[in-house]
C-alpha cells in the first residue's frame, strides 16, 4: 500500500479513520479528496507528511494524506 | 452610563469593611475594561516589587464593557493581581456565569485589599455586601463548597472559590467559577488563599444592562451571530468536538510536544483526540453565558464527572506525559477542578517531574506514591491529587515546575517562559507562537497570541510555520487584538470568526465610543505596554524574553516538524523594532507618550 489517507473529525463519519490506496503515477490530492466524496469546502486543513498541501499538490509513493474540516480551540 | 455600571467595590479583608467607589469612566475607556483597566487599576495601587503573596498584594476582579450585555459570549471576567508564579502581572479570565451576575449586582469590578485574620467568604447580593466567616469552608474541594454556598443563597447565587490548592498556597492554583470553569492561569488562587478569601458569592437583580444603541447593536449582534455560525471552526468544529478536536491537528503537524518537549509527535494521540471523547466519554456539552458556541464538555468515566477536559488539560496530562488513557486524564481533570489546580501548569509539572525521575534527579526513595514515569496513567491522577494538597513529594509540585526542577539543580528541564509552564504547541515547529511564547507578558501562554491560528489552522490566511517572515508583525497584531477582547469581556474563540471591526461595533453600539479597527488596536496596543511597564517594574528584563534551552537549542528529533529549532533570536530585535520598544524590550518615551501613557516632557 502507497498512499496512507487519514480522516479526521466529521470527515470520518462514513469513511472511518484511514484508508491504504496503491499509488498511481500523477495523482494528486484533489483525486484524494473527490475519491472520498469530500466537498472541497469542507476541506480546511490538509496535511502532506505532516506539512501543508495544497489540493493540486502531486502525491509520492509512501505520502501521508491527513484531511481535516474546519478545526480550531486552544 | 452604557456597558459600564459605573461603580467598583473595595474590600478591605484586615477591617473587614467593604465600600463602594465611582468608576472613573474616562480611565475605564481608555483601558477597555477586564484585563485592561484592571492592569491600570493594579499598577496605581500596588508596588511591583512586592511578594505577590503578601497583603500588600490586591486581588483585582474585573469584567468588560460587554459583560453581561446582549453580545455573544459577553459573560467573562478577569482576575487581575501579581503573579506568585510568574512575578508579572497575572489576569486570567473565565467564563460561566459569575461575571455577568456581578455586573447584574451593580459592579464593575471589586478591588480585594489586605487579609482577612481567618477565613472568610464575601456574599454580595446587589448593595448588601458581607464578609462572613469560612472556617466551615476552608478545607472543602470546590464542588462541596458551592453547593453548601448554594444551599445558604438558593440556586441562582453564582460562585467563585478556591479550592484546597489555593489555601495551600500552591504557585499553580486556579480560582474557579460555576463549578468547573476557570481563572487558571499563574497562580491567582494563591493569591486569593493568601488573603484567607475563600470564596464570593454573588447575586444581581438589575439584569439588564444599559445600552447605548440597542438598534445598532441588534444589527451588529445579528452580522456577528451569523459570521459565529458560519464560520467552521466556530459553528462546527467546536461545537460538535470541543477544543479537545486539535489533539490530532496539532500531532499530525508534528508540534504536540510529548514527555515534556523531548518529542514532537506522540505516536497514541487518537486515543485521546476529541474523536475518541465524543464517542466514549462525552454526556452533554455545555455553555458560558449567552455562548453560541458551546465549546465546554461534560464528560464521565468510572464514578467521577463534570466539566471537561479541554485540549490543553488532555495534551499536559496526556502526550506530555506520555499517557494515552483519557479516561484517567478525565479522572485527573477533575481533581484539578476540585482542589482548584490550573490544569496546564499542573500536567506539565507531572511531566517535568517525570523527565527529572528518568534522568536520576528525583530518586526512587523519594517517591512517596505511584512511579514517576513517562505513561503512567494512574500516577498522574494520584499525583494531581497529591500535589493540590501539598502531600509528600506533592508538595514540591505545588510550586510548579520551574521551582521543583530549580531544586534539584535542572531548571533547564521546566518547559516554561517566566516560570509559567507552557502550553500544547511546540514552538519549534511553529515559529511566530514561538515569538509569542518568549514575549508573553504573563509567560508561557497560548492565548496571549494565539498564532496557531493562522501558522497551523489557517486562519484568517495560512502562514508557512516554518517562516520567519513576517512574524514579528503578526504577534504583535494578535497579542494587540487579544488584549481588546480579554478587555471587553468578550471569548477570545470569537476571533475565529470575528475581525477587529467587529468588536469595534459591539464596543460602540453597547458604549456610545466612536473607535475604528485602528483606535481599538491602538487600545490594545496601550495595554499591552502598561503590562510590560508593570513587568519592567517588578524586575524583569529582556533576558526573560526567552524560551527554555532545548527549544533553542536542540531540534525536535522526529515527526513532520523534525530538525526544527525556534530560531527566536532572529525574530525577537524585529518585534522590539514592531512595538517601538528600544533594543532592550523597553518602551520608548516616544512610544508611551503615543499611547498617552506618559505626558510628554520638555526638552
Amino acid at each position: 500500500m502507497d498512499i496512507e489517507v487519514r480522516f479526521f473529525a466529521t470527515l470520518r463519519e462514513g469513511r472511518g479513520k484511514k484508508v491504504y490506496l496503491d499509488y498511481e503515477e500523477g495523482i494528486d490530492s484533489y483525486n484524494i479528496i473527490r475519491l472520498f466524496k469530500i466537498k472541497e469546502e469542507d476541506v480546511a486543513i490538509l496535511l502532506i507528511n505532516g506539512r501543508n498541501g495544497e489540493l493540486n499538490t502531486k502525491l509520492s509513493k509512501g505520502d501521508i494524506v491527513s484531511i481535516f474540516p474546519p478545526v480550531g480551540g486552544g | 452610563m452604557y456597558g459600564y455600571v459605573g461603580k467598583i467595590l473595595r474590600i478591605n479583608l484586615k477591617e473587614r469593611v467593604a465600600n463602594v467607589e465611582a468608576l472613573d469612566l474616562e480611565v475605564a475607556k481608555k483601558f477597555i475594561g477586564g484585563r485592561g483597566l484592571g492592569t491600570k487599576m493594579l499598577m496605581e495601587e500596588v508596588d511591583p516589587k512586592i511578594d505577590a503573596l503578601s497583603p500588600e498584594n490586591k486581588l483585582i476582579v474585573v469584567s468588560g464593557p460587554l459583560t453581561g450585555t446582549p453580545t455573544p459570549t459577553g459573560g467573562r471576567y478577569m482576575v487581575v493581581t501579581k503573579s506568585p508564579l510568574t512575578g508579572t502581572v497575572a489576569s486570567s479570565n473565565s467564563g460561566g456565569y459569575w461575571g455577568a451576575e456581578l455586573k447584574f449586582a451593580g459592579y464593575d469590578g471589586i478591588i480585594i485589599e489586605e487579609k482577612a485574620d481567618s477565613p472568610v467568604y464575601v456574599n454580595i447580593e446587589d448593595d448588601k455586601v458581607e464578609i462572613k466567616d469560612a472556617s466551615n469552608l476552608w478545607g472543602k474541594v470546590v464542588s462541596e463548597t458551592t453547593d453548601l454556598l448554594e444551599k445558604e443563597y438558593g440556586g441562582k447565587v453564582k460562585v467563585l472559590t478556591i479550592g484546597p490548592a489555593g489555601e495551600k498556597l500552591s504557585r499553580i492554583a486556579a480560582i474557579m467559577n460555576d463549578k468547573d470553569r476557570a481563572a487558571g492561569r499563574s497562580g491567582v488562587g494563591a493569591v486569593m488563599g493568601s488573603k484567607n478569601l475563600k470564596a464570593i458569592t454573588v447575586r444581581g437583580s438589575n439584569r439588564k444592562a444599559k445600552v447605548k444603541e440597542p438598534d445598532k447593536l441588534k444589527q451588529v449582534f445579528s452580522r456577528s451571530i451569523k459570521k459565529i455560525r458560519d464560520n467552521g471552526v466556530t459553528g462546527q468544529g467546536l461545537p460538535t468536538y470541543g477544543t479537545a478536536v486539535l489533539v490530532n491537528v496539532i500531532n499530525e503537524s508534528g508540534v504536540h510536544p510529548t514527555n515534556n518537549f523531548q518529542d514532537g509527535f506522540f505516536g497514541n494521540a487518537d486515543d485521546i483526540s476529541g474523536e475518541t471523547l465524543a464517542e466514549k466519554y462525552l454526556v452533554k456539552k455545555e455553555a458560558c453565558y449567552r455562548c453560541p458556541i458551546v465549546c465546554g464538555r461534560y464528560c464521565k468515566v468510572d464514578d467521577i464527572e463534570g466539566g471537561g477536559p479541554e485540549y490543553e488539560t488532555i495534551w499536559a496530562y496526556g502526550s506530555d506525559c506520555g499517557v494515552n488513557d483519557l479516561g484517567e486524564i478525565i479522572k485527573a481533570n477533575y481533581w484539578c477542578n476540585e482542589l482548584g489546580l490550573d490544569t496546564i501548569s499542573a500536567g506539565a509539572t507531572l511531566a517535568a517531574a517525570m523527565e527529572l525521575y528518568q534522568k536520576g534527579y528525583i530518586k526512587d526513595e523519594e517517591v512517596d506514591g505511584p512511579p514517576l514515569e513517562f505513561g503512567n496513567a494512574h500516577a498522574v491522577m494520584e499525583w494531581t491529587k497529591k500535589m493540590g494538597l501539598r502531600e509528600g513529594l506533592g508538595d514540591k509540585f505545588a510550586e510548579g515546575s520551574y521551582r521543583l526542577a530549580e531544586m534539584y539543580g535542572a531548571p533547564e528541564l521546566s518547559m516554561s517562559v517566566k516560570k509559567q509552564e507552557l502550553p500544547a504547541y511546540d514552538p519549534r515547529g511553529i515559529q511566530g507562537q514561538g515569538l509569542q511564547y518568549a514575549t508573553s507578558n504573563r509567560g508561557g501562554c497560548h492565548v496571549r497570541g494565539y498564532l496557531i491560528s493562522p501558522e497551523i489552522l489557517g486562519l484568517p490566511e495560512k502562514l508557512d510555520r516554518f517562516s520567519l517572515e513576517g512574524k514579528p508583525t503578526w504577534v504583535k497584531i494578535f497579542q494587540d487584538l487579544t488584549a481588546v477582547i480579554d478587555s471587553l469581556g468578550l471569548c477570545l474563540f470569537t476571533s475565529f470568526a470575528l475581525g477587529v471591526e467587529d468588536y469595534a461595533d459591539l464596543y460602540n453600539a453597547v458604549c456610545g465610543t466612536d473607535h475604528t479597527a485602528q483606535s481599538i488596536l491602538q487600545a490594545g496596543d496601550r495595554i499591552w505596554n502598561i503590562e510590560k511597564l508593570f513587568n519592567l517594574e517588578s524586575g524583569l528584563d529582556s533576558s526573560d524574553d526567552t524560551l527554555p534551552k532545548r527549544l533553542l537549542e536542540e531540534p525536535i528529533p522526529e515527526g513532520p516538524s523534525k530538525g526544527w529549532i525556534t530560531k527566536l533570536d532572529e525574530m525577537l530585535p524585529k518585534y522590539y523594532e514592531e512595538r517601538g520598544w528600544d533594543e532592550k524590550g523597553v518602551p520608548t518615551e516616544e512610544k508611551l507618550v503615543e499611547l498617552g501613557l506618559l505626558m510628554k516632557t520638555k526638552a
